[in-house]
């Protein structure tokens, strides 16, 4: 943990701090359907014809029931046209490394996974999507799925702020104008500072160069019917093979990217993710990446304390946030620093840290701090393997996954899901001094405590559930020699388990990063976790749009000398308590399992 | 049931929309000020060697193995540094293959620059990327090759040292990110290959 790094984490927070205020204040403008913003020039009549097209009046709210059916039409909608898209690669334009269509299981997942802002991904980028389904088929959902997560997020706000109310807003309003006044100027502007970088953006076909120094490998030889050949010992047979040219992947790389991170999407273009060098090319493309993960959610908790007329509640909220957020750095930069004692027995230098499965470029630290702010967010995109960090400094993502990405979590998501906690806090604070728990002048009812539960719910369900059963069955691909059934692991021993739990964790909390050494492109894999995507969104937002519809309505009472405050530390810490509180009782059995009896097995030096 | 086919068509209409606006109008829009403002970097930043055959990208690493080059890290992409196919290990910090991977790297390491089992060897020598593409190694790392380099092609080691300082990217305005050597660049200079 050297000074360069804190000088590096004072910079990312004093720059996230700052665009807070301007972009809360501007994110006013674009959630109310009058809203002027300087962009109206250029953008005002598209979304006029927008409107038009859609048979939408702009003036004509609607009640949350209403608005649920559109969003979860709208869902459904787009997740079958990708669908289609996938399906029918082979046979669409801008394909010039003829990449064949994917598979049924592969496409339901990719199609899942890309509406519900998870970017989960079972294949190898580069070597399977063509350029259009890149940049229409997935990039599209990139977009859509993240102005969907704001417009959530609004409605909700909506109905904490209104009282006796009946209508949260319009769908397709508020789709339209985040889409159009949020997210497309700032990645027009953002890609092609991308590009300034390194970052491709091109339609060629991939490259061929000529390695200075050709080499010959040994690959496992295949017979006439494609399969690996086997010796009569049933070991592969191995036979030479010279490489002398490298083939270096091109496309419409930066336009995806800059929504991909913008909109906490975080599926990669390329296999390695923020990792690859045209993902990623340079420091400061890095720390662009990082702070555009954060900067819509950070701003949307002023949007919150502006809505309500409570600034203090929505920097408490952020101070909750960020909190949990230094914590989560603070200890995966520790662990990565220490590195594995494992590796330095073996002559490895100790102060070098865990450089495995991390770039020379971004160092320990920023590894640390992009896989913290990746999954605090739902964000999933990766600048280093997650798969080979130590056990404890993998254990933080894990956890502010589980957690359900609530550390300014997704755009929109993770307030959204945020102030569901804010409620039960409220909630356990009333049933602590014996009042009607009361928020913002609103009283928190049986039904309010329900709908906030089945969120809660939702996560243990499908994480522990999911997880429970791949353990027990064997969802893995058969092993290419003797042909037996796999669980699909890299790794042995609680690191495989942890694969597991960390796949049906990303999933359900809609992240899409991975322990990528889980081989998921299975029929059980990809279905499994691919329906866990969709509980994660939909299962989670249809009880918190009716949490909306319900406060609302509410009439507002008075605020007493005994209602409790719903901004300074106590809360904060209130909130950062009920969020742990819930994790941890819900999450520390399986954590148990996994990294933290990893952690002490690696001190005592046990392999798998 | 009205208002539900009003939302199907809604939503039908609407990803059309935007598929034009979102997936046709805003790359195009990208590309063409990358292509004009960036040319080099929008098309891969790659290096053209003298007969003006394309001969890499400097972003991308690119495997060496003989004695007169400067050494990469350990590569997990496809058969190293298969630039169509990146990837890490994936392999966790209690996994067999891992540490055994790591001892043989440490061991080659130590044998082919001529060190003494007393010298730590830097992490990012052994150890495989994320991405199975990291175009740098670590300085320290640059240093312990040159000796074996600079006597391979009887060179003079402070002109090596040179060079590797020249292909060193710094961190970036002064703070971000950590030093890297450019292994690719460094190796076609030593070549004499760069134009």
């Amino acid at each position: 943990m050297n000074a360069n790094g804190w000088i590096q984490l004072a910079l990312y927070v004093g720059v996230l701090l700052l665009i807070t205020k301007p972009l809360g204040l501007y994110l006013l403008r674009v959630l109310d359907a009058r809203g002027k913003t300087f962009l109206d020039p250029i953008m005002r009549p598209i979304e006029r014809l927008t409107y038009k097209l859609l048979c939408v009046d702009p003036e004509k709210e609607h009640d949350w029931k209403r608005y649920t059916a559109a969003m979860l039409i709208f869902g459904f909608v787009t997740m079958l046209f990708t669908y289609a898209i996938l399906r029918l690669q082979d046979i669409l334009p801008l394909n010039p490394q003829k990449m064949a269509a994917l598979s049924e299981h592969l496409s339901f997942n990719t199609a899942a996974s890309f509406t519900t802002n998870t970017n989960w991904q079972s294949y190898v980028g580069e070597s399977t999507m063509s350029y259009f389904s890149q940049m229409v088929g997935l990039a599209s959902h990139n977009f859509l799925s993240a102005a969907v997560g704001i417009s959530i997020a609004a409605a909700l706000v909506r109905g904490i702020a209104r009282h006796t109310s009946k209508t949260i807003g319009n769908f397709w309003v508020d789709l339209t104008r985040v889409t159009y006044y949020l997210l497309l100027p700032i990645c027009v502007i953002y890609a092609v500072v991308l590009v300034s970088q390194g970052m491709i953006q091109n339609f060629k076909p991939y490259d061929t160069v000529s390695l200075t120094e050709p080499f010959t490998t040994q690959v496992p030889k295949v017979d006439d019917k494609g399969n690996p050949a086997v010796d009569a010992q049933g070991k592969p047979v191995m036979e030479d093979k010279k490489i002398d040219s490298q083939t270096i992947v091109q496309g419409p790389m930066a336009s995806q990217i800059a929504i991909k991170m913008l909109g906490t999407n975080g599926g990669g273009y390329t296999n390695a993710n923020a990792a690859h060098p045209y993902e990623n090319p340079t420091p400061l493309s890095n720390f662009l990446q990082i702070l555009s993960i954060f900067a819509i959610p950070s701003a949307l908790t002023y949007y919150l304390g502006r809505m309500v007329k409570n600034q203090g509640h929505g920097w408490a909220v952020w101070s909750a946030m960020f909190v949990v957020f230094l914590t989560g750095v603070l200890v995966s930069w520790h662990y990565e620093a220490a590195g594995n004692p494992i590796m330095h027995q073996l002559g490895v230098d100790p102060a070098s840290g865990n450089m495995e499965g991390k770039e020379v470029r971004f160092g320990i630290f920023n590894s640390a701090l992009f896989a913290t702010i990746t999954t605090d967010a739902s964000c999933g995109a990766v600048n280093s393997m997650h798969d080979s960090f130590t056990p404890l400094g993998g254990l933080v993502p894990l956890l502010n996954m589980e957690l359900g990405e609530i550390i300014f979590g997704g755009v929109g998501a993770g307030l959204y899901g945020m102030l569901i906690f804010v409620v039960l806090a409220v909630f356990i604070a009333g049933l602590m001094v014996g009042r009607t728990p009361e928020f913002l002048g609103k009283k928190i009812e049986p039904y309010d405590i329900k709908m906030a539960a089945l969120v809660i719910l939702v996560l243990g369900f499908s994480i522990l559930g999911f997880s429970a059963w791949a353990c027990l069955s064997k969802w893995g691909a058969p092993d290419p020699v003797t042909q037996q059934l796999t669980d699909g692991t890299n790794n042995n021993g609680p690191h495989g388990f942890t694969e597991i739990l960390y796949a049906y964790s990303s999933c359900t909390g809609n992240n899409g990063s991975a322990f990528g050494g889980i081989g998921a492109n299975t029929p059980w894999y990809n279905a499994t976790l691919g329906l866990a995507t969709l509980f994660g969104r939909f299962a989670m937002i249809v009880p918190i749009l009716a949490l909306a519809g319900s406060l609302a309505r509410k009439k507002r009472v008075a605020s007493s000398a005994g209602t409790f405050p719903v901004s300074g530390p106590l809360f904060t810490t209130l909130l950062v308590g009920t969020v742990l509180l819930v994790g941890a009782l819900t999450f520390f059995p399986a954590l148990s399992l996994g990294p933290i009896i990893e952690h002490f097995m690696m001190h005592s030096g046990k392999l798998f | 049931m009205k208002d539900i086919f009003i939302e199907i068509k809604n939503s039908v209409i609407a990803t059309i929309i935007f598929a034009i606006i979102l997936c046709g109008v805003y790359p195009l829009i990208v590309y063409g000020a990358g292509q004009l403002f960036f040319p080099n970097k929008a098309n891969g930043s790659l290096i053209e060697g003298k007969d003006r055959k394309l001969v890499g990208s400097e972003l991308l690493g690119q495997m060496f193995s003989g004695e007169k080059y400067f050494h990469p890290r350990p590569s997990a992409a496809g058969t190293g540094y298969d630039a169509a196919n990146s990837s890490g290990t994936n392999l966790g910090p209690t996994s067999q293959k891992l540490k055994d991977a790591v001892k043989a790297a440490v061991e080659q390491y130590r044998k082919e620059n001529n060190l003494t089992p007393d010298v730590l060897i830097p992490a990012d020598a052994v150890t495989s990327s994320g991405s199975g593409l990291d175009p740098h190694i670590s300085v320290r790392n640059a240093q312990l090759q040159t000796e074996r380099v600079a006597k391979a092609r009887s060179l003079d080691e402070n002109g090596v040292r040179a060079l590797i300082e020249k292909f060193t990217d710094g961190r970036q305005l002064g703070i971000l990110g950590e030093p890297g050597v450019n292994v690719l660049k460094l190796n076609l200079a030593l070549d004499g290959a760069l134009p």
